[in-house]
C-alpha cells in the first residue's frame, strides 16, 4: 500500500513534462491534473529542492542550492506578518473552539454544572441519539462504497464513448448545486402520488408494465344464476367448464363506465382455440342486454385470464385493448376460467418515500447523484495517467476486458480509489444539509444523523450546548483517523 | 515466453471476426445504457426546472413531464411572485456574503500559503501539517464557541460574523492548494527577485501572485460554491435581515407541499449563478478538487 499509494503521481509527471502522453487527451474535464500534486512531485525531482525545514516533514537536504538559499532567504521573522493573518483566524475560529468545546461537553446544559462524561454517556444510552449514531453507520457502510463503485464504472465506460466531455459535466453538475436546492429537487422526485414524483411515476409505469396492468378494484360479476361466471375466494371463475373452440363471456359490473371512459369498446373473441372477451357490461345512461355485448359497452384491457384443469393452470393470457383474449394450442378437454383476484386489487401506487422506512435510503439516493460525478472525475484522471502500453499489452496477450480491469485497472488505480473512498466517508460522517432537508419534520427523528442531532439539540430547539458540544467532539473523534491519513499521506507525497 | 505470447495472438486473431460483431453491439449497448444514466441524472434538476415554470393548481393535479405534451402551462407567474416577496434582499446577502468570503480567503491564504513555500521559518513544517490536519475538522466544533464570541463581540446574526467563519474555515483547504502550487514555481524566478533586493512582500506581489493564477481561480470557485451554498452557517450566525437564500428557502420547507410555488423557483434561482460558473470555469474547478480531495 505504502509504494503504490505513490502510483498516480509518476504518470501525472510524465503528462505535466510533456511526454508522448496517452493516446486520449481528451479535452474538458478529463485533462489529468495539472496544478499540485503533479506540479509539487515535479519541483521537488527537477527544479532545486526547497530550503529544507527544521521540522520532521521532510528530510534536510545539505546541496548546494540549500545553502544558497539559505544565504540568500528572508529573515523568519517575516514570515511572521505573511502567516499573522491565516494563524489568527485558524487559531480563534477553529483551534479555540475545539479546546473550548471539549470543556462545554464536560458541563450540564446550562454550563453551570460539571457532570463530567455523562453527556457522552448519554450519547450511548438515549435512543433517539442511538437512532442517529445507527444511521451513520448506515451512510458510512453504504454511501461511499456506492458512489466509488459507481464512479469507477463510469470512468472505465466513458473512456469508450465519444461524447465523454458532456456525460461528464451532466453526472459532475450537482457538484455546483447547493444541498439544500438538490435536497429540493429530490422532495419534489420522491412525492407519493404518482402523478407528481417522478420517482413513482417511473415505477408505477414499470409496473404496471410488467405486471397485470391497471387493476379494477371493485370490477365483479353479476351476482345472479344468470351471470355466466361467479365470484369464487376472489377469483372470478366461470361457472360452466368450457371447451376450446367456445367463445367465453365474462361480464363484469361494479365500474363505473366513467373509469374506463377511454377504454376500446369490447368485441366478440373470433373462433378458435378457446377464447372470449371480458368487458363491462354497463351501458352508460343505462339500456343495453344484460350479459351480451352491447354496442358501446368498454373492453377491459391488461386482465389476467388463466386457464385451469384439475386445479392447476394450463394457461395464461391478457385481454387485448377490446377486452378480447385468446389461448392458443390448449389441448381438447374441459376447463374453467378464471380471472385471478390480483386484477381486481387496487392498483399499485409506488413507494413511500419519505415515510420512516425508506427515508434514509432515499436520502442516500440523493447524496449518490450528488457525488457520483466527484468520484468519477477523479478516478478518470486517475485512468487516464495509467500507462496505455500495460492495458495494450494485456489484451494482445488475449485477456479479456473482464481481465483487463480486474487484473490491471483497478490495482492500479487503488490509490485513487482508497482517496475517493476516504473523502466520501468524511463527507458522509459530516452529512447534515440534505437530511435536514429531505427528510420530513415528522420522519427526521428516524433519518437523524449526528451533525444534524449536533444542530438541533444546540440551536434548533434543544437548548443544551452541553450535549452540543459532546457531539461536536464524537464527530471529531469519528474524523481523526482520516485526518492521521490525510498527515501520513501528505508527508509521504513530500519525500 | 515467447510462445506464450504467439498462442495469445492466435487467439486474439481467432477471436476477431467474432469479436468484432460482438464489440460492435456492446458499444452500442453501453451508448443506450450511458444515455440513460445522463438522463437519470438530468431528469430531477429538469423537474425543478418545469415544476417552477407551473402553476400552483397544475402542479397540484398533474406531473410536470405532462408540460412536455402541453407546453401552454409555462408561466412566469412563481417568479414574478417570489421576486415581489423580498427574495431578492437574501440573493443580496448571499452575495455580500460569499464575495467578501472568497476574495479574503484568497488573500489570507495567499499570504501565509508563501510564507510556508518560501520563507524558511522554525517550525514551518510542523504548522504546516497542524494546518492539513484541520482541513477535515468538522463545522460542527466551531458552531457553539463561535456563537458565544459574537455574542460578546456583539456580532452575532450580523453578515460580517457570518463571512469570518467562512473565511476561517476555508483555509485549511486554500492555503493547502495554494502552497502546493507556490512550491511549484522555479526557484530561479525567485531567487533572481531577492538577489536584487525586492522585499519579500514585492516578489509575493509582482512575482508568487501573477503566477499562482490558475491555483487562485480553482480555489476561488471552491470557495465561492463552499460559501454561496452554504446552509449550516448562516442557519446559525445570520438573522432573518441578514440571511442568505438558502436559509431564507430553508424556513419555507417545513410546508413543503405548498410552497412548492415559492421553493422551486427560489432553488431554482439559487443554483443558476453557480451553475452558470460551474460551465465557465469548469477546468479549474476539476483542478482543484484533484488538488485537494481530502475536504
Amino acid at each position: 500500500m505504502t509504494e503504490r499509494l505513490d502510483g498516480p503521481q509518476a504518470p501525472g509527471d510524465d503528462v505535466a513534462g510533456g511526454s508522448p502522453g496517452p493516446a486520449e487527451t481528451e479535452p474538458g474535464v478529463a485533462r489529468p491534473p495539472a496544478t499540485d500534486t503533479d506540479t509539487d512531485t515535479d519541483t521537488d525531482t527537477a527544479t532545486a529542492p526547497r530550503p529544507s525545514g527544521t521540522g520532521t516533514a521532510t528530510a534536510p537536504r545539505p546541496t548546494a542550492a540549500g545553502t544558497a538559499a539559505a544565504r540568500l532567504g528572508p529573515s523568519p521573522k517575516i514570515a511572521v506578518f505573511f502567516l499573522l493573518p491565516a494563524l489568527l483566524l485558524l487559531a480563534a475560529w477553529v483551534i479555540y473552539p475545539i479546546i473550548f468545546s471539549i470543556f462545554r461537553s464536560l458541563f450540564d446544559a446550562a454550563g453551570d454544572r460539571f457532570v463530567g462524561l455523562e453527556n457522552y454517556a448519554a450519547i450511548f444510552s438515549d435512543s433517539s441519539t442511538l437512532t442517529t449514531i445507527r444511521n451513520n453507520i448506515i451512510w458510512v457502510v453504504v454511501a461511499p462504497l456506492i458512489v466509488t463503485v459507481l464512479g469507477l464504472i463510469f470512468a472505465v465506460l466513458t473512456e469508450r464513448i465519444r461524447w465523454a466531455t458532456a456525460f461528464k459535466l451532466i453526472l459532475f453538475m450537482p457538484m455546483a448545486v447547493s444541498l439544500l436546492a438538490a435536497g429540493v429537487i429530490f422532495r419534489l422526485v420522491y412525492e407519493q402520488d404518482p402523478d407528481k414524483g417522478v420517482a413513482n411515476a417511473v415505477i408505477t409505469t414499470v409496473h404496471d408494465t410488467f405486471s397485470s396492468g391497471q387493476g379494477y378494484p371493485g370490477a365483479r360479476p353479476r351476482e345472479n344464476d344468470e351471470a355466466p361466471v361467479a365470484l369464487k375466494d376472489g377469483d372470478v371463475v366461470t361457472r360452466q367448464p368450457v371447451q376450446p373452440g367456445q367463445q367465453v363471456l365474462i361480464p363484469l359490473v361494479g365500474l363505473k363506465p366513467d373509469a374506463v371512459e377511454k377504454a376500446a369498446p369490447a368485441k366478440a373473441a373470433a373462433a378458435g382455440g378457446l377464447s372470449g372477451t371480458v368487458w363491462l357490461d354497463v351501458v352508460r345512461g343505462g339500456g343495453g342486454t344484460v350479459n351480451q355485448i352491447d354496442g358501446d359497452e368498454k373492453g377491459l384491457a391488461g386482465i389476467t385470464v388463466e386457464a385451469v384443469a384439475g386445479g392447476q393452470v394450463k394457461a395464461t393470457t391478457e385481454t387485448a385493448a377490446d377486452g378480447t383474449f385468446y389461448f392458443s394450442g390448449l389441448p381438447a378437454g374441459s376447463y374453467d376460467v378464471r380471472l385471478p383476484q390480483s386484477n381486481f386489487e387496487a392498483s399499485f401506487n409506488g413507494l413511500t418515500w419519505l415515510g420512516p422506512t425508506l427515508i434514509t435510503p432515499a436520502i442516500i439516493g440523493a447524496y449518490i447523484w450528488v457525488w457520483a460525478g466527484f468520484a468519477m472525475v477523479l478516478i478518470a484522471a486517475g485512468l487516464s495517467a495509467i500507462p496505455r502500453d500495460a492495458l495494450e499489452a494485456a489484451r494482445i496477450d488475449g485477456a479479456t476486458e473482464w481481465q483487463v480491469f480486474r487484473r490491471i485497472t483497478v490495482p492500479l488505480l487503488a490509490p485513487v480509489l482508497l482517496v475517493v473512498f476516504v473523502t466520501m466517508v468524511i463527507n458522509v460522517l459530516k452529512v447534515f444539509d440534505l437530511v435536514f432537508i429531505i427528510a420530513p419534520g415528522s420522519v427526521q427523528p428516524q433519518a437523524n444523523v449526528i451533525a444534524l442531532e449536533m444542530w438541533r439539540v444546540s440551536f434548533g430547539g434543544g437548548g443544551n450546548q452541553g450535549m452540543g458540544s459532546a457531539l461536536a467532539i464524537f464527530l471529531l473523534i469519528l474524523v481523526l483517523p482520516f485526518m492521521i491519513f490525510n498527515i501520513r499521506r501528505f508527508r509521504r507525497d513530500e519525500r | 515466453m515467447t510462445t506464450l505470447t504467439e498462442a495469445g495472438h492466435a487467439r486474439a486473431i481467432q477471436r476477431g471476426l467474432l469479436g468484432r460483431l460482438v464489440d460492435r453491439i456492446g458499444g452500442g449497448l453501453l451508448q443506450v445504457a450511458l444515455v440513460l444514466i445522463a438522463v437519470f441524472w438530468l431528469v430531477p434538476t429538469l423537474g425543478l426546472l418545469v415544476v417552477s415554470l407551473r402553476g400552483e393548481k397544475e402542479n397540484n393535479s398533474t406531473g410536470w413531464w405532462t408540460l412536455f405534451t402541453k407546453p401552454a402551462q409555462v408561466t412566469f407567474e412563481n417568479y414574478s411572485n417570489l421576486l415581489a416577496s423580498g427574495f431578492t434582499s437574501s440573493f443580496w446577502n448571499t452575495v455580500l456574503i460569499t464575495v467578501p468570503a472568497t476574495l479574503l480567503v484568497i488573500g489570507i491564504a495567499a499570504m501565509a500559503a508563501y510564507a510556508f513555500a518560501w520563507i524558511d521559518f522554525p517550525g514551518r513544517d510542523a504548522i504546516f501539517l497542524v494546518v492539513i490536519g484541520l482541513l477535515v475538522v468538522p463545522v460542527q466544533i466551531a458552531l457553539i464557541p463561535i456563537a458565544k464570541l459574537y455574542g460578546a463581540l456583539d456580532i452575532f446574526g450580523s453578515i460580517l460574523g457570518v463571512v469570518l467563519f467562512h473565511v476561517a474555515f476555508g483555509l485549511p483547504f486554500a492555503i493547502f492548494l495554494l502552497r502546493n502550487f507556490f512550491v511549484g514555481i522555479p526557484r530561479e524566478l525567485l531567487e533572481a527577485a531577492r538577489m536584487d533586493g525586492a522585499p519579500e512582500w514585492r516578489i509575493f506581489m509582482t512575482v508568487v501572485f501573477p503566477l499562482a493564477k490558475p491555483a487562485i481561480a480553482s480555489l476561488g470557485i471552491f470557495q465561492f460554491l463552499w460559501v454561496w451554498n452554504d446552509l449550516l452557517v448562516a442557519l446559525v450566525y445570520a438573522d432573518s435581515a441578514n440571511q442568505p437564500m438558502t436559509k431564507a428557502l430553508q424556513s419555507q420547507m417545513r410546508q413543503f407541499g405548498t410552497n412548492v410555488d415559492i421553493l422551486a423557483p427560489g432553488a431554482f434561482l439559487s443554483l443558476i449563478i453557480p451553475l452558470v460558473l460551474f460551465f465557465a470555469f469548469q477546468r479549474y474547478f476539476v483542478q482543484g478538487l484533484l488538488a485537494g480531495s481530502v475536504k
